[in-house]
This record gives structure tokens, C-alpha cells and sequence, in this order.
């Protein structure tokens, strides 16, 4: 299986040449890190390729990374079903950077780049509609973003006076409370002040 | 009238209507009668379990795949144990993934008696659904009776199943197939015979291959066109390489064949159930139906009370749970629905870093636009029926 895909990564990365920017197989799943502005010429090669046959489209996600530079990761996982084979591409950006849609090639890319949109924030040009698609009619913000609280910053209620519902600040009883788990004996790296040397 | 004041007319189909299978709101532009435009308007459901998933370990997750597709949790559950697995390189033990198989295709049968039969409704019968309830209130009971659970089960567990399967339930699952396979035929003569059945759904919302495979349609839809495309016979997982069973096919790639695929995978689920209850009898059907490894899944009641280790190993489960090594993974599987896969990103930590779902009603609810142009007004419950909507996984 492995080899196979070691295979479809060479043929791959010998055709797209320098849309390429990196390439790997773990848990027998190949994913591939493409250049931001190739991603349309990608897909389509990889759509289109005999060798690659990618038709099915299967997902279009965000993720964040704030650490990073360059912010957010865009995922795009395909299926070749007459090989039998799944790829991943990812595509890395930022807030303001956008990526070309894959409306073209893919139909099914409209509502996904949306909720990209939606969630992430992320833009994506030659889009038809880039409309929220997931929260609310007037919502603000991105809520699957890390800087994005959990609890969010609104709540709604129906107001029986004013006969709508309004939205106000979320109130609650109980702050939401994340544990830290992470053991302080294995993977923390503390240092004791007057302690740096100890070490070297 | 002059020619330029005539408009079309664009209505609210829910977000209340009982047709939409959950809270839908369609913005249907209507030439007449005839459908122009469909804009789905989706989130009413949206909870943001992705992001809730971040801030859980990930046995607390867990839950949440039930409340996606409410219908068939456990096959929601499958995906996601399936991810952690492979991250974390264990083998689930024979017992589990024979258990696992059982109750995948008991979520099957549960989905897909919903869908036939409201399809049914939505064409305006009544009694389908009333048969199709009957049946799903005894699998339910099933459902309880293994997880104590009827509909939010929590069953499958990273590296197994939550508990074992009593030979008493065995015996009754087993007593329920040739009834169930009874009931079966009189709902395909009462309703796939039906002339109104027919004539509401035969050539309603026709799609190619090529559609299914540019939007992203997976399941019985896909099948529906002629192409024998399932994960359990293509890319298969857990056991059901050595299950026998046949993929049926439709021809026409219309709401007709969709749901005479449907009424036919549940006699091959029933099917994979009796093989599942033969190789679960065995003897190399018996033995641990979780991994053994005590650093993952949680020791029995009776060693925590006994061993110091067990006890140690429960605590640390039930407070900071296992870390999962960093690494990124998409696992699928063949739900009742399509292709739900599940897309999982760890950092090396206790909680999922990202987890995507990919459900595969987000997918087809995309398709209602181009299936239902140019059809009725009336055809757009029929067509939304078949396409087996629930929205607990469309707005996730």
C-alpha cells in the first residue's frame, strides 16, 4: 500500500514540479502541501490526472495554528474511486491572505469554502456567494478560530416586553473551567530560577 | 398584466414544516409551480460540536458523534474510534469489532426504516411509518438493552466496546431477523409497490455519476447510479472482510432507486447480523471486547476495586484520559447515510487539536438546488426525503 502511495507521491510531485512544497505519507494516508497560488492547477491535475483520478470530492476544512506565520491551514481530502485511493492537500494562509476557490473543478466546494468561511474566517476568491452558512443571521466573529472563547460571546433569549428576541452578553454562573492535564513530571520543561545550570 | 411586472415568487419552506425532517429553512423562488431556485439556509441545528471536541479529552467526546445523526449513533461513534485507533496503532479485539459490526448495521436498519417510510409520509401515506416505528422501538430496545442507552448509547470506545454483549441478547436479536425480514416484504408491497409511491418519486431528482462525484455524494446515492461503491466492501474496516453481503444497485439514479437500495441494504444488514451472531457464538468469537492495553481503555469494576494498578489506571482515564500521539488522521466509514469520515488532528495532548466531521448530509443538503430545479413544488419534500436529511449532522 505504502509503495503504491510512494508511487502517486513521486508522479505527483514530478508533474506539479514547484506547486509542490512538501509531501508525506503517515498512517498510509498521503498528504500534500500545496503553494497557495497553485491550488486550483492541483486540484485539477489531480482531478484529471489518469494516474491520480481524484473525482470524488470528499472535504474541505479549516485549522488554526496562531502560532504559525501564516495562521491557518485549508484541508482538502479527495477520493479516487476507481483506484481506491484518498489524498489529502493542505494550503497554508493567513486572515487576509486569500485562497483560490475550487468551485470550478469541484461543485461541491461552494458550501464547504463557506464554512470555512464561516468558521475560520478564512477568504476565498472567485467564490459565488461567500455567505456565512452555519451560525447565526448577523453573527460576528469566527467561532472555531483558538482565540475564539468556547462560551462565545452572546446569548439569546426571547424578550416578552419587546416581543423579539434579543441577544445579550453571555452571563454565567460558573466560568467554564479547563483543567490543565498535562503531567508536571513528563513533557513540561520548568525552569527553577538559579537552576539553569544544573543542566549543562 | 405587461410582461415586466411578472416576478417570481419565492417562498419559506420551514424552518417549521414537518416535511423538512428537522429545522430547514428552503427560500424557494417558484416560476408557477415549477422550482427556479432552491437556497437552503442550514445552522439552525449548528451547536459547534467541532469546537466543543477541542475542549473535551477524548473519551468525553465520545457522546457528541451520538448527536449528530440522532437516527444511527453508533455508526457516528465507529468513525471517530476508528481515527484514535489508528493514531494510537492499537488492534481491537475480535469480540469488539464483531460486536461493533452487529450494532453498525442495527444503526442501519434504524436509519433507514426512518427514511423509507417517512419518504412514504412525505408522499402521503400514513401507515408505513407507524410499521417502520415498530420495528425501530424493538432496536432501540436492543440498543438499550447493550449500552443502557435507547438513543445517545456512547457504546463504542476507543479500543473496543464499552461492555459485553449478553448471550440472552444474542438469542433476542437473533429472533428478531426473520420476522423483521417478514415485515420487510409486507412494506415493500405496501409501499415500493405502491402506484403512488411511484408516480411521486419514479425520474424525481435524477443525478449522474459524474453529479455525485463532483458534489460529494456518497452512500445510497452514489449506489443509486449504478456504481457498487460502498467502504465496507472497498476500502473495509474492522471485520467486514470476512462478511458476506451484496451491494445493490440502482439504475436510474432517481428518489425511486434510492429507496429500493434502501429497503434492500437492510436485508443484507440483516444479513451481516446473523453472520456477526454465528461468529459471535464461536469459540474464537470469545474473549476481551477491549483493548487490553490499561493505559487506554478503562479496567473492569471488579480489578479496580482489588488491584492498586487498576485503580491508578481508572483515575488517571476518568481525570486527564490518554494522549493520543501528534499526528493527523481521516478515518471513514460506510454510515447509513454516506461516507461520514471523520478528520482528526492531535498535538499530542489528552484533547483532540481539530476534529472535523464530514457528514455526508452536508454534502447532499448541497445538492438540493440543481436536483430540484426545474421540478414541482411539490417534489421538493420527495426529493429532500430521499436524500435522508437529518440535521444533527448537516449543522454539526
Amino acid at each position: 500500500m505504502s509503495a503504491e502511495l510512494q508511487a502517486l507521491s513521486d508522479h505527483i510531485a514530478s508533474s506539479l514540479g514547484e506547486a509542490i512544497e512538501d509531501r508525506a505519507i503517515a498512517y498510509d494516508e498521503l498528504t500534500i502541501v500545496a503553494r497557495r497560488e497553485d491550488i486550483v492547477r492541483v486540484a485539477t491535475f489531480l482531478r484529471d490526472d489518469p494516474q491520480c483520478r481524484f473525482v470524488c470530492f470528499i472535504d474541505i476544512c479549516g485549522a488554526d495554528y496562531p502560532a504559525r506565520e501564516r495562521r491557518f491551514d485549508v484541508v482538502y481530502h479527495f477520493l479516487a474511486p476507481h483506484h481506491n485511493r484518498r489524498i489529502r492537500v493542505k494550503v497554508e494562509t493567513d486572515e487576509v491572505t486569500p485562497v483560490a476557490s475550487l468551485n470550478g473543478v469541484f461543485a461541491a466546494a461552494n458550501w464547504y469554502e463557506r464554512e470555512a468561511y464561516d468558521m475560520y474566517g478564512i477568504l476565498f476568491t472567485g467564490h459565488p456567494d461567500l455567505r456565512r452558512i452555519l451560525t447565526d443571521y448577523g453573527f460576528e466573529g469566527h467561532p472555531l478560530r483558538k482565540d475564539f472563547p468556547m462560551t462565545g460571546y452572546v446569548e439569546v433569549r426571547y424578550d416578552d416586553g419587546q416581543g423579539r428576541v434579543v441577544y445579550e452578553p453571555v452571563k454565567l454562573s460558573q466560568e467554564f473551567r479547563n483543567f490543565d492535564f498535562l503531567s508536571p513530571w513528563e513533557g513540561t520543561d520548568y525552569v527553577l530560577p538559579g537552576d539553569e545550570k544544573a543542566k549543562a | 398584466m405587461s410582461e415586466h411586472n411578472i416576478r417570481n415568487f419565492t417562498i419559506n419552506f420551514g424552518p417549521q414544516h414537518p416535511a423538512a425532517h428537522g429545522v430547514l429553512r428552503l427560500v424557494l423562488e417558484l416560476d408557477g409551480e415549477v422550482v427556479e431556485r432552491v437556497d437552503p439556509h442550514i445552522g439552525l441545528l449548528h451547536r459547534g460540536t467541532e469546537k466543543l471536541i477541542e475542549y473535551k479529552t477524548y473519551v468525553q467526546a465520545n457522546p457528541y458523534f451520538d448527536r449528530l445523526d440522532y437516527v444511527a449513533p453508533m455508526n457516528q461513534e465507529h468513525a471517530y474510534c476508528l481515527t484514535i485507533e489508528k493514531l494510537l496503532g492499537i488492534q481491537v479485539p475480535r469480540r469488539a469489532q464483531l460486536i461493533r459490526v452487529l450494532f453498525a448495521e442495527i444503526g442501519r436498519l434504524l436509519s433507514h426504516l426512518l427514511n423509507v417510510t417517512t419518504q412514504a409520509m412525505d408522499v402521503g401515506a400514513l401507515t408505513p411509518p407507524l410499521w417502520g416505528f415498530e420495528e425501530r422501538e424493538k432496536l432501540m430496545i436492543f440498543y438499550e438493552r447493550v449500552s443502557g442507552s435507547r438513543l445517545h448509547a456512547n457504546y463504542f470506545r476507543p479500543g473496543g466496546v464499552n461492555m459485553d454483549i449478553q448471550p440472552e441478547l444474542i438469542d433476542d436479536i437473533e429472533a428478531f431477523c426473520d420476522p423483521f425480514l417478514q415485515v420487510l416484504d409486507d412494506l415493500d408491497t405496501l409501499v415500493m409497490g405502491s402506484r403512488i409511491f411511484k408516480q411521486r418519486n419514479v425520474d424525481i431528482g435524477t443525478i449522474t455519476l459524474d453529479d455525485c462525484w463532483t458534489w460529494g455524494f456518497s452512500g445510497p446515492l452514489v449506489r443509486s447510479c449504478g456504481v457498487a461503491w460502498d467502504l465496507r466492501k472497498s476500502q473495509p474496516y474492522e471485520c467486514y472482510e470476512e462478511m458476506e453481503f451484496d451491494i445493490p444497485v440502482g439504475l436510474n439514479g432517481d428518489n425511486y432507486d434510492r429507496q429500493v437500495i434502501r429497503m434492500e441494504e437492510m436485508r443484507q444488514s440483516v444479513r451481516i447480523m446473523r453472520q456477526c451472531i454465528t461468529k459471535l457464538r464461536a469459540p474464537d468469537g470469545q474473549g476481551p471486547v477491549t483493548t487490553l492495553d490499561g493505559k487506554i481503555a478503562p479496567p473492569s469494576r471488579k480489578d479496580m476495586k482489588r488491584s492498586m494498578e487498576a485503580l491508578i489506571h481508572h483515575f488517571k482515564l476518568y481525570t486527564e484520559g490518554f494522549h493520543v500521539p501528534a499526528g493527523e488522521v481521516y478515518a471513514a466509514v460506510e454510515a447509513p447515510k454516506g461516507e461520514f469520515g471523520v478528520y482528526l488532528v492531535s498535538d499530542g495532548t489528552n484533547k483532540a487539536y481539530r476534529c472535523r466531521i464530514r457528514a455526508p448530509g452536508f454534502a447532499h443538503m448541497q445538492g438540493m438546488d440543481f436536483m430540484c430545479r426545474g421540478h414541482m413544488l411539490a417534489d421538493v419534500a420527495g426529493v429532500l426525503g430521499s436524500l435522508d436529511i437529518v440535521f444533527g449532522e448537516v449543522d454539526r
